[in-house]
């Protein structure tokens, strides 16, 4: 029986507004969330060209999750995305050329080659880049929001983790430590219904992963991920919550992972009617309809926004491609820090 | 100069840090109202408060994941592990994220992990271990090791200061039975130079931790032979003083190296090894390590007795090396 709230879709105009979106904004969603998934199309090509070394990883689907959710944070907020929240990267500002250059592993990524894929986070954007043992993030986003809680600061944390990985300690124990200490961080679950090639019901055996939150002390909901509307309103809502002393709330996006887990899968596991039901709600197209039918977004508007994006990415490509590959004379730099590197925006 | 013990030492370095720095905390499990299991920080959440000296869950991984996230937001967070052995449970934590975060996504993850580590007093399998060797194999940690109470209270600092991931270790077995005198004021000791514990011609014996006293014991002992015996304590073994290990060798040409972890893998088969790379022309014997066996630390006296390298073992050993 789900104990974790089911968040209604967003029935009106007015009540985007009243969350915080005017048009504009409505419109730059939509353009993060083109761009989102315009950066990992551009990256499947990059692949096919043998530019990018080992493997690839996408977020096809949850597009609406990671954007909305980001859309929700404050410019003083910070959160460590996965490799599914593309999205998160994009609305923070990361610029995309640095993104391509980090899938091909040039000199201008932000980790300069030394990592790959989404392995990468501008702190600048209050983003912490992640590692691959999932979810170890979760504990440092609650170490995040406990320096916040200590120094009185109306900040949030945000962690990212998916359903898969809700199976493992740091999970609990993140969620444990933040519950008992009311902390302001808020959990996102990127449930994206497949854990590489395993199904829900064996990664957990409650109806929803947001019905553990009930169990660590603060409220669990369960959103729509395709619907970046109400991520963005539920997000809103625990970050508001969390910055007012609140404490954590688990959201739950609810999506279906539209790719194998990486280019190597081709997903043949996943039930071809599950990839038909959910292409019917397609993030983009989902909320490409809602704004041409309640903001009566306009054909220019989105040919301007669509070309607008494809400048973007094609500027982008060519510009990391001019990036030179990283020297492995650096290789041994930087393993230790020294005490000048402490000035970063957040060690200050 | 105030006579402490290597406790209080850790203590009187704790409390300095935290009355003059702001960002710095202790969190660990039982570390405040109960003052820690050995009572390292006794009165501190009376003089800090309950969010600079944090009763954690009994959860290693929050702990160590929260120090990491609580660095990179401009802290300088202080974890306890109530004993070195449970640091197995935040493995990920420093080795997945901390010690790869600066070199790889550009950011310092500066926390001090303290450990009470070491046997002595029938710990068994899981509160005795010395697990130094296991993290100073992982590019991005520091492993900090003192002997003495003057050391320990200067590395501690230094280790705070330090922008890296530290792991302090603190012997248990000299927590209360060592003491020596200790300035008052606050005061440095830098990480990666090793001390001179006792000065020899003969054999020197390459240590750290609790071994340098079981070194000495055996020192005096074998100078009645007529053994001239130099010890070296290294203080850390990530970095270590090659330097300083080197130039100990080229003088007695004869070395012992001593540690209570298990031999093999153990950080003196490192030591063994850049001696052998780096200073086979000036060895008059072969390199000599004296180290636990490679069994889990056992629980009965004994057991314990034959695990631990004891003065006698070292003493055999320094006799062998003369004798060659």
């Amino acid at each position: 029986m789900a104990v974790a709230r089911e968040a209604e879709p967003v029935g009106s105009l007015h009540e985007v507004r009243e969350a915080g979106l005017d048009r504009e904004d409505l419109l730059g969603v939509y353009r993060n969330m083109l761009i989102t998934r315009g950066v990992e199309e551009r990256g499947h090509i990059l692949y096919r060209q043998g530019k990018i070394p080992g493997s690839f990883y996408t977020g096809r689907g949850n597009e609406a999750a990671s954007v909305g959710v980001a859309t929700a944070m404050a410019q003083e907020d910070v959160g460590a995305p996965l490799h599914r929240d593309m999205g998160v990267h994009i609305t923070r500002g990361v610029e995309p050329w640095r993104i391509f250059a980090q899938y091909m592993g040039r000199a201008d990524g932000p980790t300069r080659g030394r990592d790959g894929n989404v392995h990468m986070a501008d702190p600048n954007l209050g983003l912490i880049a992640m590692v691959s043992h999932l979810p170890a993030m979760l504990p440092v986003a609650v170490g995040a929001s406990l320096a916040f809680r200590i120094r009185e600061e109306p900040r949030v944390a945000l962690a990212w983790f998916g359903e898969g990985a809700s199976a493992r300690g740091d999970t609990h124990e993140g969620m444990t430590f933040a519950g008992t200490r009311k902390l302001p961080v808020v959990f996102v679950c990127d449930n994206n219904q497949w854990a590489y090639s395993t199904p829900t019901y064996l990664e957990y055996a409650t109806e929803h992963v947001a019905d553990r939150a009930q169990a660590y002390g603060f409220e669990g909901v369960v959103v729509d991920g395709t619907d970046v509307l109400a991520v963005y309103r539920e997000a809103k809502r625990a970050i508001d919550k969390a910055r007012a002393g609140g404490g954590p709330t688990l959201i739950e996006c609810l999506t279906l992972r539209m790719e194998g887990h990486a280019v190597h899968d081709d997903a043949f596991y996943v039930p071809k009617v599950m990839f038909e039901k959910w292409a019917e709600s397609d993030p983009l197209e989902r909320f490409r309809t809602w704004l041409r039918t309640n903001v009566d977004m306009t054909d220019d508007e989105e040919d301007e926004i669509g070309s607008g994006v494809k400048k973007l990415l094609n500027d982008a490509l060519q510009r990391a491609e001019g990036s030179p590959m990283p020297d492995p004379n650096d290789l041994l730099d930087g393993v230790y820090a020294a005490v000048e590197d402490l000035e970063t925006p957040h060690h200050k | 100069m105030a006579e402490l013990t290597y406790l209080q030492a850790i203590s009187d370095a704790l409390r300095i840090e935290m009355r003059r720095d702001k960002r710095v905390f202790l969190i660990g499990e039982d570390v405040g109202v109960y003052g820690g299991a050995f009572k390292v920080s006794l009165g501190f959440q009376e003089e800090f408060g309950p969010w600079r000296v944090i009763d954690a869950p009994l959860a290693e991984t929050a702990i160590v994941g929260a120090c990491t996230g609580a660095s990179m937001m401009g802290l300088r967070p202080v974890a306890e592990m109530q004993f070195a052995d449970f640091v197995s449970c935040a493995w990920d934590h420093l080795v997945t994220v901390a010690a790869k975060q600066r070199w790889r996504a550009g950011t310092p993850v500066p926390i001090v992990v303290r450990l009470p580590s070491g046997g002595g007093f029938s710990g068994g399998p899981f509160h005795s271990q010395n697990p130094e060797s296991t993290f100073a194999h992982i590019p991005g940690l520091k492993c900090v090791c003192p002997a003495t109470p003057e050391d320990a209270k200067g590395l501690l600092i230094s280790s705070i200061e330090d922008p890296n991931p530290v792991l302090f270790f603190e012997h248990k077995h000299l927590y209360r039975r060592i003491k020596g005198d200790v300035p008052e004021e606050r005061y440095t000791v830098p990480i990666g130079k090793a001390r001179t514990h006792r000065l020899g011609t003969d054999v020197s014996v390459i240590t750290w931790g609790a071994m340098v006293y079981t070194a000495e014991e055996a020192a005096q002992q074998v100078e009645n032979d007529g053994v001239s015996v130099e010890i070296l304590d290294l203080r850390s073994v990530m970095p270590w003083d090659k330097a300083a290990v080197l130039d100990s060798v080229r003088k007695t040409s004869k070395v012992l190296v001593l540690h209570e972890d298990n031999r093999t893998g153990g950080f003196g088969a490192e030591i063994a090894a850049t001696i052998a790379e780096e200073a086979f022309e000036d060895l008059d014997a072969p390199v000599k390590r004296i180290a636990a066996p490679d069994t889990p630390v056992p629980f009965s006296p004994p057991l314990e007795k034959a695990f631990i390298p004891q003065v006698d073992d070292v003493v055999a050993g320094l006799r062998d090396l003369a004798a060659y």
